[in-house]
């Protein structure tokens, strides 16, 4: 059904009793043409772009919990592509792109609002640097602007501009496209459309182990039975290693716990979104009124979608020196997801050590923002084997061959 | 909030420690670029029992091999370096 104007009123008339579900949820068959290992927002995207720009139709997700429940549904919803090397602007740039048009591709409301996203320095050799990562964007051909301290003051005047602020604001510097989406309805939106064009998206359904022969994979053991298949896409963010274990090959990855958390709703008092590299944390109002914020890692290994309290008090500590207004506020939740992280901290996409395999994993931090760009990558390797311009220097090569793609330090975001 | 145990000074809390890696023998320099990247950047990654090295930062120094599971978070014992295992 299409989501209209006129499909609202006439189901209001019907007593809301016609929606129909959103995606279907069948039984796996034995065999498809692709099958992608993840149901977050990059395995969803890939299948809804293999069924729409690519044609294929004989497509399964296959996700061990339910839709969206993992990376997807615990970000901090951010959306950017302020980044230094070309090679990243262009995919996360290509990635924004998609994502301002995808409400009404989709035609599911994902409620992108570019409320512009402002990182700020607390030193002139911050802004020095600064300086030197706006020109690189901005001859990446990203929209960012340097801001003074009274420019950062005019913008949010809520931050901490007191004489005794333990870090003093100098200025900063916005992408004014960037801002936040409902996380929730990215996962919800690809769905619905992948399933709208023949995909079938299994939830439930875990994958225990992969059927190799001679070096190339032709289908996988689930925990609903086997499913062969011609090519198959790995998008399970944390648990890339897990998958990649089964398979005989390990990955340059680690996986950690990554802390978010909300506060209790208040009235609009933050309009756009704030990350500081002194305190390394980020903070954004959601449009229920909680802010929601996060920082840095739990720095050792864990797949155990919880952090630590130390980490927690960090963060906590971060936004209260950054935000003095904010103390008196209640924090609702916490919690944390499973993010995969790369030594140079940019993704890996392309054709796995077995044949037949491609990955799109180790996003790390920052996977929300590029989903669709994600999801199209993955998309175009299953159908064509081959890599798009776009995915080709986030080969797994790159490794042995040196070619890192170091966002470490340029990615704009204390890690 | 991670105890961990440390050999030399007994259990402290998480802050005082840093992760530092999951342990490997540094292969020899005439290896090829591909061994030497497996050294460098691969992970076994585990999910469960995993054996990593870890030094207490902020107390005594020292580095230590430390037995934990990465999905529960449970430590299982702390070795000092050429501790039998």
């Amino acid at each position: 059904m299409r989501y209209s104007a006129v499909s609202l009123l006439r189901q209001g008339l019907a007593g809301q009793t016609g929606w129909p579900q959103a995606w279907r949820s069948p039984e796996p068959k034995k065999s498809y043409d692709a099958v992608i290992v993840g149901g977050g927002g990059h395995g969803l995207a890939a299948a809804y772009y293999l069924a729409c720009v690519h044609g294929m139709r004989r497509v399964a997700v296959l996700e061990k919990s339910w839709l969206g429940g993992g990376n997807t549904g615990r970000n901090t919803t951010i959306v950017r592509s302020n980044y230094f090397f070309p090679e990243s602007a262009a995919i996360y740039d290509f990635a924004l792109r998609l994502y301002e048009g995808l409400s009404q591709e989709l035609d599911y409301n994902i409620m992108l609002s570019q409320r512009g996203i402002l990182m700020l320095a607390h030193t002139e050799h911050d802004m020095e640097l600064m300086a030197r990562s706006v020109n690189a964007m901005l001859l990446n051909g990203i929209d960012v602007e340097l801001l003074d301290a009274k420019q950062v003051r005019a913008e949010v005047p809520l931050l901490n501009f007191a004489p005794d602020a333990r870090y003093e604001i100098h200025g900063g510097f916005t992408q004014r496209r960037g801002g936040i989406a409902r996380h929730d309805a990215v996962a919800w939106g690809y769905a619905r459309g992948a399933s709208g064009l023949g995909v079938d998206i299994i939830q439930g359904c875990e994958v225990t182990g992969f059927d190799i022969v001679a070096g190339r994979v032709t289908g996988v053991q689930t925990t609903r039975g086997a499913i062969s298949a011609g090519a198959i896409g790995l998008a399970a963010a944390g648990h890339s290693g897990v998958l990649a274990g089964m398979a005989g090959f390990k990955l340059p990855i680690q996986s950690y716990a990554l802390q978010a958390m909300v506060s209790e709703a208040v009235k609009p008092i933050l309009d756009t979104v704030v990350m500081s590299s002194a305190t390394g944390m980020y903070v954004s109002q959601s449009d229920k009124g909680e802010l929601v914020f996060g920082a840095g890692l739990d720095l050792y290994p864990s797949y155990a979608q919880r952090g630590n309290l130390p980490v927690e008090r960090e963060v906590i500590a971060g936004m209260l020196e950054m935000f003095p207004a904010f103390r008196r506020l209640k924090l609702l939740r916490a919690w944390a997801g499973l993010v995969d992280v790369c030594w140079d901290y940019s993704p890996i996409i392309g054709p796995a050590p077995v044949q037949g395999m491609y990955l799109n994993c180790g996003w790390g931090t920052g996977g929300f923002k590029a989903i669709p760009a994600g999801g199209w990558m993955l998309a175009h390797l299953l159908a064509t084997g081959q890599h798009h311009p776009i995915s080709a220097p986030f080969d797994l090569s790159r490794f042995e061959t040196g070619r890192l793609i170091d966002e470490a330090a340029g990615a704009g975001i204390a890690h | 909030m991670l105890l961990i145990p440390c050999p030399w000074c007994g259990p402290r809390d998480e802050p005082e420690f840093k992760f530092a890696a999951e342990p490997a023998l540094r292969p020899t320099s005439d290896v090829s670029d591909a061994v030497w990247a497996d050294y460098l950047y691969l992970r076994t990654n585990e999910k469960g029992f995993h054996r990593e090295v870890w030094s207490h930062a902020g107390g005594c120094g020292q580095f230590f091999l430390l037995e934990r599971d990465t999905l529960t978070h449970t430590i299982h014992r702390a070795l000092k370096p050429g501790e039998p295992s």
